[in-house]
C-alpha cells in the first residue's frame, strides 16, 4: 500500500532557509543542504525547496543550490518559486529537481500546466494553491471553513483573485497537474491543524494526490489530515525546523494510529 | 570499476549519475556501443514514454547493443519496461529481454490514483540485488504502467493488484522503482548491484 508522505518545506532566501509566519516575519533556520540531509536521514519522504528571492541574481543562486541538493540528497525533492515559463522548468529539472511547483504563473496563464505536462510529463508538476476562506459568517458549528467561499491568491498570498479554490484545483487536475499542494492561508502559521474539511473535498473530487499545507502544530494534526482530510501527504516547516515535532517520533505515532507511513 | 549509464532521450538520468557518484564512483554517460560493452556494469535508467524512447534506441542501434550485453545490467523505471517484450504504452514492441507484457494500471477505487507516485513496499525479494533484505522495505515509485507477476519477478509490490516491482534474467536486473531516490534502502540495492 502506498504510504502517506511527510514533507518538510524549506523556504530559501539568499541561499539560506527561512520560515515565515502568516507569510511575514521571516526567521533564520539553517543551511538548506544540511537541513535537507538531516530530514532525509530522519525519514522525511520528500523535500520541498521554495525560492522566495525575487531577483534575477537570487534565481541564479537558487539554481546552483538545486544542483548541489540533487548531488547530495537521496530522496525526491520539489522546487518552486519564481517559475514563470517552460524554460524555468527546464532549467530546474536539468539542475536535478524531481518536480517543480508552480503557483502564480499557473493562475496567470493556466496553459503553462498543459505545456509542462506535454514536455516533461504530469509527474513533474505540483500545482501549489494559496487560498483563503473569505466568509465572515461563523456557522453553527463555529467553523466558517466548512462550506465557505475559498478564493485563490497569488504573489505569495498578497493578491486575491476571483478564482474559486475547488474549481481551480479541478481545472489544474484536468490540464495535467501531477499533484495539488493546497495551503490554507487561514490555517498557515496558526498551528491549530490543517484545513481538513476543504482538503477532504479536494481529495475526494480530484484524481491526483493532494498535499496538505498550513496549520501543523501537533502530531494529532497530521493524523487528522490523513484520516479526516483524506490528504495523501502533509507538508510543514517550522514544527520540523525548530524540532517541535521530530519526524521519527511523528511517524511512530502515526503508525500507532493505524496510518501507513514509511519507517 | 567502470560504470556506464545509457545515454538516450529519457528524463531524470542525472539523478542516477548523482547516486553513483555518492557511492564514490564516477560513471560515464554514453550511447557508444564499444564504451557500453567495455563497462563492468551498465545502468539503463530514465523516466519517459515507451514508444518515443524505443524509437530513439532503435534509430541508434542501441536496442541491439543493450540486448547483447554480457555484464550485469540494471534497468530502472522506463528502462525496466523497455527491457520487456511489449508495452501497452503507445503499443510498443520493446527489447524482449524479459518475456512479459507491460500493462496500464486500471484504477478500481477513487484512491487508486494513476500514476502511482510515492513510497510503497517491495516484498518477496530474491536474487543478489536484494542481498541483506529481511523484511518488506519502502522504495520510491513514479509510474502509470506495470509488469504483471511472471517467472522473472524478484520483488513484488501491491498497488491495485500485486505486480512485479523488480525483474531478473541472466545478467539483466531491473527495478520499477527508483533506487537512486529511495534513501538508504535504494543505496543498498545499488551497492548490491555494483558488487555483483
Amino acid at each position: 500500500m502506498l504510504a502517506k508522505r511527510i514533507i518538510p518545506c524549506l523556504d530559501i532566501k539568499d541561499g539560506q532557509t527561512v520560515k515565515g509566519t502568516n507569510f511575514v516575519n521571516l526567521r533564520q533556520a539553517g543551511d538548506p543542504i544540511e537541513l535537507g540531509k538531516a530530514y532525509s536521514q530522519q525519514g522525511a519522504d520528500e523535500l520541498v525547496y521554495l525560492d522566495i528571492t525575487a531577483s534575477h541574481e537570487g534565481r541564479k543562486t537558487f539554481t546552483q543550490l538545486v544542483t548541489r541538493i540533487a548531488e547530495e540528497i537521496n530522496i525526491p525533492f520539489t522546487v518552486g518559486g519564481g517559475i514563470n515559463e517552460l524554460s524555468d522548468v527546464e532549467r530546474l529539472l536539468n539542475a536535478g529537481a524531481d518536480k517543480v511547483s508552480i503557483n502564480s504563473a499557473a493562475l496567470r496563464r493556466p496553459e503553462l500546466i498543459d505545456e509542462i505536462a506535454r514536455n516533461f510529463g504530469s509527474q513533474v508538476i505540483v500545482v501549489a494553491i494559496d487560498a483563503k476562506c473569505i466568509d465572515d459568517t461563523i456557522h453553527q458549528n463555529g467553523d466558517p471553513m466548512i462550506d465557505g467561499t475559498w478564493r485563490c491568491f497569488m504573489n505569495g498570498g498578497r493578491l486575491q483573485t476571483e478564482r474559486d479554490l475547488f474549481e481551480w484545483a479541478k481545472e489544474a487536475n484536468e490540464r495535467g497537474a501531477g499533484e495539488i499542494l493546497f495551503t490554507s492561508m487561514n490555517h498557515d502559521g496558526v498551528k491549530a491543524g490543517f484545513a481538513d474539511v476543504a482538503l477532504r473535498r479536494l481529495a475526494d473530487t480530484l484524481t491526483i494526490p493532494v498535499i496538505a499545507s498550513g496549520g501543523a502544530g501537533t502530531r494529532e494534526h497530521f493524523r487528522d489530515t490523513f484520516i479526516n482530510g483524506h490528504s495523501d501527504a502533509a507538508l510543514a516547516a517550522s514544527v520540523f525546523h525548530f524540532g517541535e515535532i521530530p519526524i521519527p517520533e511523528l511517524k511512530q505515532y502515526l503508525i500507532g494510529e493505524g496510518i501507513n507511513v514509511r519507517l | 570499476m567502470k560504470v556506464a549509464i545509457v545515454k538516450y532521450n529519457a528524463g531524470n538520468i542525472c539523478s542516477v549519475i548523482n547516486a553513483i557518484k555518492r557511492m564514490g564512483i564516477e560513471p560515464i554517460l554514453t550511447d557508444d556501443a564499444d564504451e557500453l560493452r567495455a563497462a563492468d556494469k551498465v545502468i539503463f535508467p530514465g523516466q519517459g514514454e515507451a514508444s518515443s524512447t524505443m524509437e530513439y534506441l532503435k534509430a541508434r542501434g542501441l536496442d541491439e547493443v543493450i540486448k547483447s550485453l554480457k555484464q550485469p545490467v540494471l534497468g530502472i523505471c522506463i528502462g525496466m519496461q523497455l527491457m520487456c517484450k511489449h508495452s501497452e504504452e503507445g503499443d510498443t514492441e520493446c527489447l524482449g529481454i524479459f518475456d512479459t507484457e507491460v500493462k496500464r494500471f486500471m484504477p478500481q477505487r477513487h484512491e487508486d490514483k494513476v500514476p502511482q507516485m510515492g513510497w510503497n513496499t517491495v516484498y518477496d525479494t530474491k536474487s543478489k540485488l536484494y542481498e541483506g533484505f529481511t523484511q518488506p522495505e519502502f522504495v520510491y515509485f513514479v509510474h502509470s504502467y506495470y509488469v504483471p507477476l511472471c517467472e522473472h519477478t524478484i520483488a513484488t509490490t501491491d498497488y491495485i493488484q500485486p505486480y512485479s516491482s523488480s525483474l531478473h534474467k541472466d545478467n539483466f536486473y531491473a527495478t520499477q522503482f527508483h533506487p537512486e531516490k529511495s534513501g538508504s534502502v535504494g543505496e543498498r540495492i545499488l551497492k548490491n548491484f555494483l558488487e555483483m
